[in-house]
């Protein structure tokens, strides 16, 4: 059952992906069907959670797969609150490929199988769920600052062609990509912190991926400082946006071993 | 009823002959309504491109003289020297020219807006009857259709309004957006109301005469400064709109470098609509800034009417759905008279059979005799679908009229409602 729909997310996010890359020269019906098809995968994959949920003893995305798979789901219900307005479609471009992507990878760490972990649910409720919501934050911040890049270099290479295809404007792309870190932000410093007291009450190490999730933190934070401090907007902004999506992904392939052992 | 189009528009006709055509919104009222008094439902559709006369009546060949004698009228040109101007067009294809028009698939700049108020307009003054408002009402539709399925509408076709758009990708909404306008001439005014209509305001006027930047300032409550007071303006404004007749840069690459930090990371937007150039080029390169000049902003002009020509051949093929639906429509109107009086005379007979029978069922109970009446209007109700929907469907093909002859032969009918002969008392 969990498997048939694991392949039936992947299916729909797959075919959103695609739809959303021959949206960009035939708007419609293709940004219309795949806006469609992320809702029905996003439904699926909410069934599969559930099912999941129903399935395991403890908490059932404490694995690191497991883990993947509630991320991917919190990435596209970030991205169906914008993604359903037809000027947003283009944002599907960039981040329905990375969903696909990213389940199919959380299948192949280890599938449908969720497993209790070895700490108590409400925490890792807590520093699991605030963290993968602050991850999802920033996945899409960095979707929205990679179409503020291609518009902005369109913009400036004053393509003819540039009304053809409609994309939010720069404004507020960067307006979008400032309040979700201003929300994503809080979420993954409180997951921290529950982290931390857990780890001062139970003790343990502290491991590679807690020193970068550190580090990631410390580079959204610098985003929220340097734009309400010294005014970073645009590019430089876009650009820092990008450097800490790379840390998340760093985070989130890069070091499981180290984490969820 | 026919409907018939006579007509003539930028296609065929020169200025000096649609000038003499063009009628105001109380002339087309009156054209029509001169026009209705003969018995006909007529509307008159009067632009700046073109004027036709819309007539629905039972003698076609006699609508389309009379609309093109009031035509010749009109113009004050003899019929035979109107005529090689003039189109005719009956039924679809007067239908599929009116759909086609409301789209903008016949305006100078496909997909322009504006038509789609004047065919309303025009019908709202027209002295419309069944036809015509249908015909009307679907034209309206397929305008609407034409340009929310297809991007023919959407892409500017001039340069202020090709600025307007492009300052929209990089502000969004214009509403609160402040414009400093360096020139007080046609060009700079006209590329300004065009952002002012999306919105924005309009915070200085600079010009070398500070007299005459007063008075455009004046227009839209903006103040007036001298050219050299321009850089005091910057931090403040959203888009720059700069058209002199200056022959070097009004405003150079430093003079806006040095104000971007009072800018705090706000874009800043500059359209240089002057010949020479007002705006040193270098200014695209700083961080936020995007310059567009003249050509730039034809580039864009040329590609989106490119692109409006490509999407014409999507609402070619809506309008020409919606045509298809109207043929099939009217066609089903040669019928509808069969039917009626084929259900009437259906009806008479079951009446007349129940009344016949009047003396047997007599001693029925009140809901005794309820249910004989259901029974007795469901048999013919049933017999008669299938006939019904029959005529129908051959209604929207070719043969509606001869399958409407064959049942009115049959069963005796006339188009009055009733048959030649009367049911068996």
């Amino acid at each position: 059952m969990a498997d048939a729909l694991l392949w039936t997310t992947l299916g729909c996010y797959a075919a959103a992906a695609v739809a959303y890359a021959i949206g960009f020269r035939r708007p419609a019906p293709f940004g219309a069907a795949g806006t469609w098809a992320v809702r029905v995968g996003w439904i699926v994959q909410s069934a599969l959670l559930g099912v999941e949920a129903g399935d395991a003893a403890g908490f059932p995305w404490a694995t690191w797969s497991g883990s993947l798979n509630l991320f991917v789901w919190l990435v596209v219900a970030a991205y169906l609150i914008w993604g359903c307005r037809p000027r947003y479609r283009l944002l599907g471009a960039a981040v329905m490929p990375l969903a696909a992507v990213l389940l199919a990878v959380s299948y192949a760490g280890g599938g449908t199988s969720g497993g209790g972990g070895r700490y108590s649910s409400v925490f890792l409720v807590l520093h699991v769920g605030l963290v993968l919501v602050g991850f999802a934050g920033f996945t899409l911040a960095a979707a929205l600052a990679a179409l503020y890049l291609w518009q902005e270099r369109r913009l400036k290479r004053r393509e003819a062609r540039i009304l053809r295809v409609g994309v939010p404007s720069l404004v507020t792309l960067d307006d979008l990509a400032g309040r979700t870190i201003a929300v994503a932000l809080p979420s993954l410093s409180v997951g921290i912190l529950v982290g931390l007291v857990r780890l001062g009450l139970d003790g343990g190490g502290f491991d590679a991926l807690m020193a970068l999730t550190l580090v990631t933190w410390a580079v959204y934070g610098s985003f929220l400082l340097l734009r309400y401090e010294a005014h970073w907007h645009g590019r430089k902004a876009a650009y820092l946006l990008l450097a800490g999506f790379a840390l998340v992904i760093a985070v989130r392939l890069g070091l499981p071993a180290a984490h969820f052992s | 009823m026919k409907l018939v189009l006579v007509g003539t528009s930028h296609r065929l006709a020169p200025l000096e002959v649609r000038e003499r055509v063009a009628l105001g919104e109380r002339e087309a009222a009156q054209v029509a309504a001169e026009l209705a008094a003969n018995g006909m439902e007529a509307v008159c559709l009067s632009t700046c491109n073109r004027t036709e006369l819309y007539v629905a009546a039972a003698d076609a060949d006699d609508a389309e003289a009379r609309a093109s004698a009031l035509l010749s009228e009109l113009a004050s040109l003899p019929e035979n020297e109107l005529h090689p101007v003039l189109y005719r067009l009956q039924d679809q294809a007067a239908a599929l020219h009116l759909f086609r028009v409301a789209a903008g698939l016949d305006s100078l700049v496909p997909g322009e807006g504006e038509i789609l108020g004047q065919v309303r307009k025009a019908a709202e003054l027209g002295a419309t009857g069944p036809i015509l408002d249908r015909v009307f009402r679907q034209a309206l539709h397929a305008g609407r259709k034409a340009r929310s399925e297809t991007a023919i509408g959407e892409s500017p076709s001039s340069v202020s309004a090709a600025a307007a758009a492009l300052a929209q990708q990089v502000f969004g909404e214009l509403t609160g957006r402040t414009i400093l306008v360096i020139g007080a001439g046609k060009i700079s005014e006209l590329a300004a109301r065009n952002l002012v209509s999306r919105g924005a305001t309009i915070g200085a006027v600079a010009n070398r005469n500070v007299e005459r930047a007063r008075e455009l300032g004046g227009r839209f409550g903006a103040k007036a400064i001298p050219l050299d007071a321009v850089a005091d303006e910057l931090p403040a404004a959203d888009v720059v709109v700069s058209s002199t007749s200056a022959a070097g840069f009004v405003l150079g690459h430093e003079v806006v470098r040095e104000a971007l930090p009072a800018r705090r990371g706000r874009p800043l937007f500059l359209i240089d609509l002057a010949v020479p150039r007002d705006l040193e080029p270098a200014i695209h390169e700083l961080p936020g800034c995007y310059l567009y000049d003249i050509d730039d902003l034809e580039a864009v002009v040329t590609e989106s009417l490119a692109g409006r020509r490509n999407e014409a051949a999507r609402a070619e093929q809506i309008v020409a759905a919606e045509a298809e639906r109207f043929r099939a429509w009217q066609a089903s109107l040669d019928v509808v008279p069969a039917i009626a009086s084929l259900r009437a005379f259906a009806e008479e007979v079951r009446a007349g059979e129940l009344a016949r029978a009047q003396g047997r069922l007599g001693a029925l109970s009140e809901d005794d005799r309820k249910a004989v009446e259901s029974l007795t209007s469901q048999i013919v109700n049933k017999l008669l679908h299938l006939p019904t929907v029959r005529l129908k469907e051959a209604a929207a093909g070719a043969d509606g009229g001869a399958y409407a002859d064959v049942v009115r032969d049959l069963f005796g009918l006339r188009d009055d409602a009733g048959s030649d002969r009367l049911p068996r008392q």
